[in-house]
């Protein structure tokens, strides 16, 4: 069984009610984390964001000053903040067919449907710690890879365009523990 | 703190690019098992949880009177823009939070709400007694609460309510076929 040592994880969790920002603390330590911090609108959790670079953001998606949709498009851009690859889980009571596309669209790496369970909640920090995607950065789109298999038995036109590699840039694998930011 | 270095990896193709970034935070992945007496973090999350939850009936309770100001703004001057957001917040805040809280069977009248509100194009044609109704219908779920065949006439009430808002939804969107697909379509968020 995968786990995670929560301590190394620093989070930060915006969410403009009360209520539900104390629970997911809770659950958070609950855990393991140590280093938790909260802002209560999208405008404070991108100051935040800023200011404390997290690496796991949980944002709700209804806020004041711009939301959960409108701060996960700011932090994915590249160049313009510490970290456009954040996990972002949004946690949102809206779960149609629509709004699961548009939070997916704006770069959300996973979605979390309320009610919240502390197995849910778990889950998708496990998945977005162990298993991260690739970005993929076009025209229109730069984010978390919205394809999460291949399906080998789709029929239809390749909507990627392009060949092999022009250009591939790697680097060593720095480890957190080492490198404290 | 100071911003980190980007270190990704990435690989151009025609009109994409597809970047692998360092993924620091690999170190906090382990593939032991749990120590003797180790307790699993989602159990004792459950725990840490259920310690807080003596302070959930009084969250609840501020919760509905949110709902309940919110529905007498609306009552006064009809909707606003201001009014009609802090009424769909309040209810979708219970939706959300009711069965964490230990009060599920509130959720789905919280929820008619939210969707009266958010799929009427025009909604200072939502007649007033359907806000009224709904509300009531939350306040009163969660009042009766203790009550051993609550979720049973939480589930009747709600059911009713849903199916007038389905019909007043049906009709006010009747030249929107994708909204109309919205409101008669199954959720796909996962579990």
């Amino acid at each position: 069984m995968v786990r995670i040592d929560f301590n190394r994880l620093r989070f930060l969790v915006i969410d403009d009610n009360a209520h539900m920002r104390r629970i997911l603390r809770t659950l958070l330590h609950g855990f393991g984390a140590r280093d938790v911090y909260e802002a209560e609108d999208g405008a404070a959790g991108l100051e935040a964001f800023t200011h404390y670079v997290p690496d796991v953001v949980i944002t709700d998606w209804a806020m004041p000053i711009f939301d959960g949709l409108e701060l996960t498009q700011m932090i994915r851009q590249p160049g313009a903040n510490s970290n456009p690859y954040v996990a972002v889980i949004m946690l949102t009571g809206h779960s149609e067919k629509n709004r699961v596309t548009a939070a997916r669209d704006a770069g959300v790496t996973e979605f979390l449907a309320k009610p919240l369970s502390a197995k849910g909640l778990y889950q998708r920090i496990v998945n977005v710690v162990a298993n991260p995607r690739p970005f993929i950065k076009t025209k229109t789109y730069f984010g978390p890879d919205r394809r999460r298999n291949v399906n080998p038995n789709y029929v239809g036109p390749e909507r990627r365009k392009g060949g092999k590699a022009d250009v591939i840039r790697q680097s060593s694998l720095l480890e957190k523990v080492r490198s404290p930011d | 703190m100071a911003p980190r270095k980007d270190t990704a990896a990435t690989a151009t193709y025609g009109d994409h690019e597809v970047i692998t970034p360092e993924n620091k935070l690999r170190t906090a992945v382990s593939m032991r098992p749990l120590f003797p007496g180790e307790e699993d973090p989602v159990v004792r999350a459950e725990k840490a949880l259920s310690e807080l939850s003596p302070e959930f009936s009084s969250w609840m309770d501020s919760e509905c009177e949110r709902l309940d100001l919110a529905r007498r703004g609306v009552g006064k001057t009809g909707f606003t823009k201001a009014n009609k957001e802090a009424l769909f917040h309040a209810a979708h805040d219970i939706k959300g939070e009711a069965a964490t809280f230990g009060y599920p069977a509130v959720a789905s009248a919280a929820n008619s709400l939210c969707r009266l509100i958010e799929h009427t194009p025009d909604v200072t044609r939502i007649p007033f007694e359907l806000v009224d109704q709904h509300v009531d219908a939350v306040r009163a779920i969660y009042r009766e609460y203790a009550r051993s065949d609550a979720k049973e006439l939480a589930a009747q009430l709600t059911k009713r309510l849903r199916e007038v808002t389905d019909e007043f939804l049906i009709h006010e969107n009747r030249d929107r076929p994708d909204v109309l697909e919205l409101i008669t379509g199954p959720s796909i968020a996962p579990e």
